[in-house]
């Protein structure tokens, strides 16, 4: 991480750019926050480590509108979404000088906090220079051990590859966290009897809370007014008056993201009910694989998705491949 | 002081629930929150914090206050009836007790909210006591013990048995209610259990934090401080903060046409999203920066300015394990304490 | 039933508003109106003070705050001055005389009629649809004429054809004893041989003594400036009441929507002497 660090420093001091877009040191072991860094000095604040799961690309959308350029320091996955805001738009490429760094999986402090682990005073094991296989956990309670797998984030058992789709270069090393096929939980759910699905749908879009936290972590929710904000409009964002509100709002989201969402699982990351919010989406992607072949948003800032874009190939309604 | 074993809690929350109603924290999907009990359900008094806070059982989410039926160019109106069975919230912690006190401040002052007034009036709250706090709690630093809650019953969960103590009147009642299955005991045993839970408090990282800066005069220096520049910068403008928050109050009035009558109903709204002053004709807090500042002066200088230096926050941590961008009201008055010098 | 006695005192939560009758609409100018409301039964909804406002609502569509502009010294009725500038607005605008609407307050403050601005020489400013509280004290102070020392009005809008209450201006305010009324356009205008220029240029011009107690209300760059002229003038920042307009859903200052400090605008506002403007957070 020093050697990021070092790097970063020098883009700064030879006017390549103005300021670093990273995670900030947290006051707890592990919730950094995300940051703009304004000055080498502020730098040393700056933390990477398996905490840092939060996705920058979304506040390049802001990033772009300052002066200069912005250095964004970009996990794989998160290439993904910058290059869909490219596609849309929403920000620009000659405002960003790209990192794109190492992953080694990213860690959920609620899986940490599940496992029985309180009172948490360290945590070691979870720097991005180690090998990020055992974290050692002080607490109030006594010391812990945990499998560094066994509290990743659902994402990343099933990560896309630790491959940059964009960048400007690359540093610190990545390890392969994949062990799952992401469409397995989708074909559950597909294969249940619609009672049984409407039941696991109902219980789960039931906790939500609306507190828009999904929406707005959400690199493909980038519309400048959304929708659910307009007070023309009967289901506004507070509006929870029956679960079918809650379900409205989730599934005109999906419906809004589909064909443009990465899978980056930021959704489910922030979910304060825990809601698995990236299944609806992964639905989406499968299908769209299915009905119009193999397609990962963002791989690239060029090719239409195909649900923008229209093909003499493309099924007629009914069909299937 | 009277105790009971942990088997027999399904029993004892079956008499509760047969005399009146009984909300407690229940698992569903995975998380816990309070739900109504009912034969089944699967109640959960060892997670710490419940997602949502006590403060939906006193102020839910959404309700409806009143309906208005039109009739060509007439109008009636029918009030939701208020609450008029009795209610016990079981386990609320110490935190979430001191919530409702915050809550008390803006609803039963003049003019009283009668919604809220009447599930006051009719809820008895028994407390659980915090066997295990986590690190994110600093609960302490505005005064609530959680050793040893207040409310109309305190229990305390040690080994194998919930110990129980009336503190009031409607808790006496309550004992009284459950006296078929509750033993006598001494305090031994809930004496050590708080001093244990003292020791922990302690060594927890937010024990330390210090509000000397943050008072009801401190309007002019805090709000015009150049450092909510930077602290907003995270924020993405959600309302988890807000929801999950055990003394944000603010809300919102609506109309739901239910297609014979239109209820105006009220539902928690965030002073975080960008429309919450929105008029007609403007918006005085047009940047997230604005919205960010304003919840914070509200929780720690305006809200004490009006209500003798109380603080509208009771340090439960949720916002501290639920924000998405990891920022926090600990991290506020930390940067200010850090600046100021203190 | 409940058979308690605990919540015997508030059976009507101050959130429940009453019906009230429309009975008169007056066409003011191209985009205000000004609504007559009475209860069905007839008589006032309820008693107010000068400044006070209350919440309007048509079912469905939405409830906002408005200032009451008659006279609480009327004892007929009560009557709303609004401006078409929204969803809730173009609705209301819409209305006919005996649809029903749904009132409740009154809410907030109210200018100090009985107690600072008694005795005093009173100069109200007003621009636009700002008159609309001020013509409630107006009409107080002029059906109450010795309570109170001189009276100025300064009014401005756009332009003649935006002038509100220009009949009652002219027939009651102008006629009234002790009584200046100045008005003025923001732009020449065929047919208008009055005075031209903004409020607070205008009112520099008029080179008033500075013995009076002034009241403003108007669009909020209306009233900076205003402020700042009055000051330039010699008036000092505690014999100036205005008021604020935040948004305000509950009226009883607890839904947290108009706060700004440790202020609620609906409930210790809507009038503020200006120095305790001064004391708040820019943020209005």
């Amino acid at each position: 991480m020093q050697e990021l660090i070092k790097r970063m420093k020098e883009l700064m001091a030879d006017g390549t750019v103005q300021r670093v877009l990273g995670w900030k040191k947290g006051d707890l072991s592990y919730n950094p926050e995300p940051y703009y860094f304004n000055s080498a000095e502020e730098l040393d604040d700056f933390v990477y480590d398996g905490f840092c799961g939060a996705n920058l690309s979304k506040y390049m959308v802001k990033g772009s509108n300052l002066e200069g350029k912005t250095l964004v320091l970009l996990k794989p996955c998160d290439t993904y979404s910058f290059n869909q805001l490219i596609k849309e738009h929403r920000v620009l490429r000659d405002k960003a000088y790209i990192i794109g760094v190492g992953c080694k999986g990213k860690l959920s402090p609620e899986k940490i906090k599940e496992k029985g682990v309180k009172g948490i005073k360290s945590i070691s094991g979870a720097e991005i220079d180690g090998d990020c296989k055992e974290l050692k956990i002080d607490t109030v309670y006594g010391e812990k051990t945990l499998a560094y797998k066994d509290v990743m984030l659902e994402r990343c058992h099933v990560c896309k590859g630790k491959e940059h789709m964009i960048y400007d270069e690359l540093m610190l090393e990545s390890v392969d966290t994949c062990d799952g096929d992401r469409f397995t939980d989708v074909e559950i759910i597909e294969n249940l009897p619609a009672e049984e699905k409407f039941e696991f749908f109902r219980k789960e879009l039931s906790k939500c809370i609306r507190c828009n936290a999904c929406r707005n972590v959400c690199p493909a929710c980038n519309c400048r007014k959304c929708v659910f904000d307009s007070t023309k409009f009967d289901a506004e964002q507070k509006a929870n008056v029956d679960p079918f509100e809650e379900s409205m709002f989730h599934i005109i989201r999906a419906f809004h993201v589909a064909g443009r969402c990465t899978d980056c699982g930021e959704c489910s990351r922030v979910c304060p009910q825990g809601i698995p919010l990236h299944l609806f989406n992964r639905k989406f992607i499968k299908d769209i694989n299915e009905y119009y072949g193999e397609f990962k948003a963002g791989e690239d800032a060029e090719t239409k998705g195909p649900l923008t874009d229209y093909t003499l190939e493309d099924l007629e309604p009914g069909e299937r491949r | 002081m009277n105790k009971i074993a942990v088997k027999e809690l399904s029993a004892l929350f079956s008499l509760i629930a047969e005399n009146e109603q009984l909300y407690l924290p229940a698992e569903k999907g995975g998380q816990t929150n309070y739900a109504r009990y009912e034969e089944g359900t699967r109640f959960d008094l060892s997670t710490l914090k419940t997602v949502k806070s006590a403060k939906e059982i006193f102020f839910p989410q959404s309700e409806t206050l009143y309906t208005m039926y039109k009739n060509g160019k007439k109008i009636r109106i029918t009030q939701q009836e208020l609450q008029s069975e009795n209610f016990v919230a079981f386990g609320v912690r110490g935190c979430d007790v001191k919530g409702i006190e915050v809550l008390d401040k803006v609803f039963l002052s003049a003019p009283v909210d009668s919604f809220y007034s009447a599930r006051r009036d009719h809820g008895t709250i028994v407390s659980l006591a915090c066997g295990e706090p986590e690190e994110s709690c600093f609960c302490t630093v505005f005064g609530v013990d959680p050793a040893n809650p207040v409310g109309d019953v305190t229990t305390w969960l040690v080994g194998e048995t919930l110990y129980w103590r009336a503190n009031t009147e409607k808790g006496e009642a309550l004992t009284e209610m459950c006296a078929s299955l509750l033993a006598d005991a001494d305090e031994a045993d809930v004496e050590a259990e708080k001093t244990k839970i003292k020791n922990i408090l302690e060594q927890l990282p937010y024990t330390n934090l210090s509000l000397d800066s943050w008072h009801g005069d401190a309007t002019k220096e805090k709000f015009s401080s150049e450092l909510w520049k930077e602290l907003y910068k995270p924020c993405l403008g959600c309302g988890t903060c807000t929801f999950v928050c055990p003394t944000c109050q603010c809300y919102d009035l609506k109309d739901y046409d239910t297609g014979k009558g239109i209820q105006k109903y009220r539902c928690w709204d965030s002073c975080m999203y960008s429309d919450f002053t929105m008029m007609a004709h403007g918006n005085n807090r047009t940047s997230q920066m604005q919205r960010y500042r304003q919840r914070f002066m509200h929780k720690l200088v305006y809200f004490p300015a009006n209500n003798d230096g109380m603080y509208s926050c009771v340090g439960c941590g949720r916002c501290v394990d639920k924000c998405p961008a990891s920022t926090n009201i600990v991290k506020v008055i930390k940067a200010f304490a850090e600046k100021e010098g203190k | 039933m409940c058979e308690c006695h605990c919540h015997d005192n508030y059976n009507l939560d101050t959130l429940v508003p009453m019906v009230g009758v429309v009975t008169d609409i007056r066409q003011e100018t191209p985009d205000v109106k000004t609504f007559r409301v009475n209860a069905p039964e007839g008589g006032k909804l309820f008693e107010h003070k000068p400044g006070q406002c209350a919440m309007l609502c048509c079912p469905g569509v939405g409830e906002a705050m408005f200032s009451i502009t008659s006279s609480p010294t009327n004892k007929e009725y009560q009557e709303f001055s609004i401006k078409k500038c929204g969803v809730l607005t173009d609705y209301l605008h819409d209305l006919q005389v005996g649809d029903e609407i749904t009132v409740r307050g009154p809410y907030g403050n109210n200018f100090p009629v009985d107690t600072e601005l008694k005795g005093k020489n009173l100069l109200f400013v007003a621009g636009g649809i700002g008159l609309a509280p001020l013509r409630s004290v107006i009409n107080y102070v002029l059906d109450n004429r010795d309570d109170y020392g001189t009276v100025d009005i300064l009014y401005g809008s756009r332009s003649a054809d935006d002038l509100v209450q220009l009949k009652e201006i002219q027939e009651v305010w102008m006629k009234a004893k002790d009584t200046n009324v100045y008005l003025t356009i923001d732009r020449p205008q065929d047919g208008w041989d009055g005075h031209v220029g903004f409020v607070p240029a205008y009112l520099k011009e008029l080179e008033l003594t500075t013995d009076k107690t002034v009241l403003v209300c108007g669009p909020p760059i209306m009233i900076k400036f205003v402020l700042a002229a009055l000051e330039e003038m010699g008036f000092s920042k505690t014999q100036a009441y205005t008021t604020l307009e935040l948004r305000m859903k509950c009226g009883v200052g607890k839904c947290g929507r108009c706060n700004i400090g440790s202020k609620y605008v609906c409930k210790d506002g809507p009038v503020f002497r200006c120095d305790e403007v001064d004391e708040l957070p820019d943020e209005y």
